[in-house]
């Protein structure tokens, strides 16, 4: 059963196209990694999925119905990217006003302890430390016991235990058959958590896929070399010429090499790095498609991965 | 209706942790009474009366000005607003919350005023008189909580204070709640009238004594309430528009 769905969602704020025809579905039972960097478009395709905002184009649902009519945000619990809790009020009071908002809320002190807040209900918010006003927030998503939440960056300032114990109350959350669907800009949070991960660049979804086959684009090395003519080369995701050097994005550096040598070609200079999350971003995001399996020359125009 | 109250109560909560905010809007008019009122209007009961009527008008005007003003404003700038928007509940029970919070407020901040009133002054009220003159004050409130929505709607909340702090003197001695009915110099006379505090401080005015409300003044409170409606009603749309559409 699909939980939330997007269909060709555009949004669109003033000049600057946010989301262009964005394809999504979390079905029942997922817990999907919003992997991308800042500006990808990840809080905006969550604030289209959770009703703040409307798509300019094309649809969004929750539950087969409008995110902006509230009965159909009964069953989901969101965190923004922002926490901003009003800090004059307790913690308790918090959880018991976000409470008043469910029929059936997680009591108080359960919620707490399960986020390692147990002994902070009376503190003021505004008393908190970054990392125990952004676990609050988390909490929040979970009072209603949603059957779908949102999390839009929710380990982004925390310290690693701190991270550890959200990761665990999200895992707890989906054993027990909750759907989740998380954003991060934090590979590693995606890896430990994420079955599925849809990677979203420049508004656009690029890839949506297991966390094995993103690792395996995201696994990608960068071999440099000065050549003035290159070969047919396996692995290949892009290539660029950057002040006379080659730069060769590749998924197998060794293979890649071995098919330099193989072919005669002439080289010199040759190194080979291993390419950050954020540089695997660009070579995904930057308009040159890796092409899957095949094996691509320098800057085919391609189209975007929708697996 | 019951998430009304939710929202009333926790916003309510949310200001009364801050004491000196809800001090502020009751200080100007009991401050106002003490300097002004008691000394030399303090031993005439039917004086003493009006001018604290005009004094709770003047609590009234400025305690909706200040908190919707400046707290819409200020609501605007946090995520948590937002995060609400995301809660099972349309932005209805927020705001009709936020309306009952300001009232409950409002009334909080006049029984300084009245205190004054009733102790150091011959002010007197039968307690027919009193329920009635309080009940005219949710009245008299509705065109300065529109003004309030207004500035705080459309205004961030730095220039919302500045605004707030601009129109709130001249509406009170413009409006000539600083003078006897009909007492006040020559040309507050005249533009009183055409202030939507004058025909607030009459209603007041007629409800604790003999007061014949002018025509003229009532009619400008009508036409200052549906210009600040519908001021207050676009401000909120554009915003609305701005960040949830």
């Amino acid at each position: 059963m699909t939980l939330a769905r997007a269909d060709q969602a555009s949004r669109r704020y003033g000049d600057v196209l946010a989301l262009d025809r964005v394809d999504l579905e979390v079905r029942a039972g997922e817990l999907v990694g919003l992997l991308g960097p800042n500006g990808a478009g990840k809080s905006t395709l969550m604030n289209l999925l959770v009703g703040l905002r409307r798509p300019s184009s094309g649809r969004v649902e929750l539950f087969g119905g409008d995110p902006r009519d509230p009965a159909t945000r009964r069953q989901i619990g969101v965190t923004p990217q922002e926490t901003g809790l009003p800090g004059t009020l307790r913690v308790g009071e918090v959880v018991d006003f976000v409470s008043a908002h469910y029929a059936d809320p997680v009591p108080r002190g359960e919620l707490l302890d399960r986020f390692g807040l147990g002994d902070l209900g009376k503190r003021q918010t505004g008393g908190l430390s970054g990392g125990q006003r952004r676990r609050l927030a988390v909490a929040l998503a979970f009072v209603g016991r949603p059957r779908l939440v949102l999390l839009d960056e929710p380990t982004t300032g925390l310290d690693v235990a701190a991270r550890h114990t959200l990761w665990e109350a999200i895992r707890a959350f989906h054993t027990d058959g909750g759907t989740v669907l998380l954003s991060s800009h934090y590979l590693e949070e995606v890896e430990a958590l994420a079955h599925r991960v849809v990677v979203i660049g420049q508004g656009r979804v690029l890839v949506d896929d297991t966390v094995d086959a993103v690792r395996g684009i995201v696994g990608v090395r960068r071999v440099s070399l000065v050549a003035d003519q290159l070969p047919d080369l396996p692995g290949l995701v892009r290539t660029e010429r950057i002040d006379g050097r080659l730069h060769l994005l590749t998924t197998d550096a060794d293979e890649l090499v071995r098919a330099l040598v193989r072919a005669g070609t002439t080289f010199s200079d040759l190194e080979v790095r291993p390419t950050s999350l954020e540089e695997a971003f660009l070579a995904i995001t930057s308009g040159d498609q890796p092409t899957g399996e095949q094996p691509a020359t320098a800057a085919a125009g391609g189209q975007p991965t929708t697996v | 209706m019951q998430l009304t109250l939710v929202h009333a109560r926790y916003q309510l909560l949310e200001i009364i942790r801050i004491p000196v905010a809800v001090f502020g809007s009751a200080f100007f008019p009991a401050a106002a009474m003490i300097f002004f009122v008691v000394p030399f209007a303090g031993d005439d009961a039917t004086g003493a009366t009006f001018a604290t009527a005009s004094m709770v008008t003047f609590s009234v005007m400025s305690a909706n000005i200040f908190q919707y003003g400046i707290g819409v404003a200020e609501d605007r700038d946090q995520p948590w607003n937002p995060y609400t928007r995301t809660l099972p509940a349309g932005p209805a029970p927020r705001f009709a919350g936020r309306v009952l919070a300001g009232l409950a407020l409002t009334y909080l901040s006049l029984i300084p005023v009245v205190v004054i009133g009733a102790t150091l002054t011959a002010a007197h009220l039968s307690p027919a008189a009193f329920l009635l003159a309080a009940g005219t004050v949710a009245v008299i409130s509705v065109p300065f909580t529109l003004m309030g929505l207004a500035i705080g709607y459309s205004l961030p909340s730095k220039a919302a204070i500045v605004i707030a702090q601009v129109v709130f003197l001249p509406l009170a001695f413009g409006g000539g709640l600083l003078s006897a009915p009909g007492e006040a110099p020559g040309f507050i006379e005249t533009i009183a009238p055409y202030l939507p505090t004058r025909g607030a401080a009459e209603l007041m005015w007629a409800s604790v004594g003999d007061f014949r409300v002018q025509p003229l003044a009532l009619i400008m409170l009508g036409v200052w309430v549906v210009v600040l409606a519908s001021l207050a009603g676009w401000a909120y749309r554009r915003d609305e528009g701005r960040r949830f559409s």
